[in-house]
């Protein structure tokens, strides 16, 4: 995730707070967050993580010109051969661990652009899941001043069997 | 509003359920809101016949979402400098949700006081399904 811009715009914010169950005005009444300390509309903190939707390089969302691998006719598109074979269920990449550290709160208006890099890995033994194998990926975004607004830890972990309770 | 230090003190903690009975449709309003449609969150048939789970499950973005709700509410907007967590158990539609921030420092630095907390998000059995931490600029 590099490189592209993500505009934070009054209406996805106001979607995005509805998603959380957050009714504060603060996400989507412009004249009451006019009249507060921060002047106008500001994003919930955890805003960032809607920026899947400008990513081109985001596997998380359907592409124009790639098959979706979720279900339709068949379960999913990787198995159009053979369909009749139920799946052996295969462990798939899991959210471990998110970190944000705030320079300042994002307002509308605000274009991030994202620089990613590789953090660290490392491997653990878990009780339910078998080996964990967690992957790090560090990522500042600055805004159109080239100011570093947010920084964003975020940890990936692959399991060797599905966790299922 | 934001929290005034004179009214915290190391150990206090701040409760609050935040969903009774979480519906896939919220997860489906998630997945649109974040551009996040990994289908092992949305579609049943995917998640249960190809992923291997028992149903759909959330996000953890969701989870942490939710969370920081509980947080702003309590802080106030735009006073957080800092919020991390790890996702520690799966949430499941029908799960219920409660989430506490414990404060666990105080401290000044030159231009403003500060507060760190502990956080903890438990489903309805008291399973803990995201631990964390927090830190906020308090007046």
């Amino acid at each position: 995730m590099s490189g592209h811009k993500f505009p934070i715009e009054a209406s996805h914010i106001k979607m995005f707070a509805h998603a959380i169950g957050d009714g504060n005005p603060m996400y989507h009444d412009a004249d009451y967050a006019a009249r507060s300390k921060q002047g106008a509309i500001i994003a919930p903190p955890t805003f960032l993580k809607a920026n899947h939707h400008f990513d081109p390089e985001s596997n998380l969302r359907p592409k124009l010109d790639q098959a979706w691998r979720g279900s339709g006719k068949y379960a999913t598109t990787q198995v159009q051969q053979g369909a009749k074979d139920r799946l052996a269920p295969k462990p798939e990449l899991l959210h471990a661990e998110q970190h944000f550290e705030y320079h300042r709160h994002l307002r509308v208006g605000d274009v991030l652009t994202p620089t990613t890099r590789e953090g660290k890995t490392w491997e653990k033994l878990g009780k339910r899941s078998g080996k964990l194998i967690f992957s790090e990926t560090i990522t500042e975004h600055r805004d159109q001043n080239g100011q570093l607004v947010v920084t964003e830890t975020s940890v990936g972990v692959v399991t060797e069997h599905v966790i299922e309770q | 509003m934001a929290l005034s230090a004179s009214s915290l003190k190391r150990g206090l903690s701040h409760t609050v359920d935040l969903i009774h009975d979480l519906k896939r449709t919220q997860i489906v309003q998630y997945a649109g809101a974040s551009g996040d449609f990994n289908p092992f969150h949305t579609d049943e048939i995917y998640a249960t016949q190809v992923s291997g789970y028992k149903t759909v499950f959330a996000h953890g973005m969701l989870v942490m979402g939710i969370t920081g709700k509980m947080l702003t509410d309590y802080v106030g907007d735009g006073r957080l400098t800092k919020y991390g967590v790890r996702f520690t158990r799966q949430v499941w539609p029908g799960d219920g949700l409660k989430a506490t921030a414990t404060v666990t420092r105080l401290f000044d630095t030159n231009e403003r006081k500060l507060a760190d907390f502990d956080i903890v998000t438990t489903n309805q059995k008291g399973e803990i399904v995201l631990t964390g931490y927090a830190q906020a600029e308090v007046d």
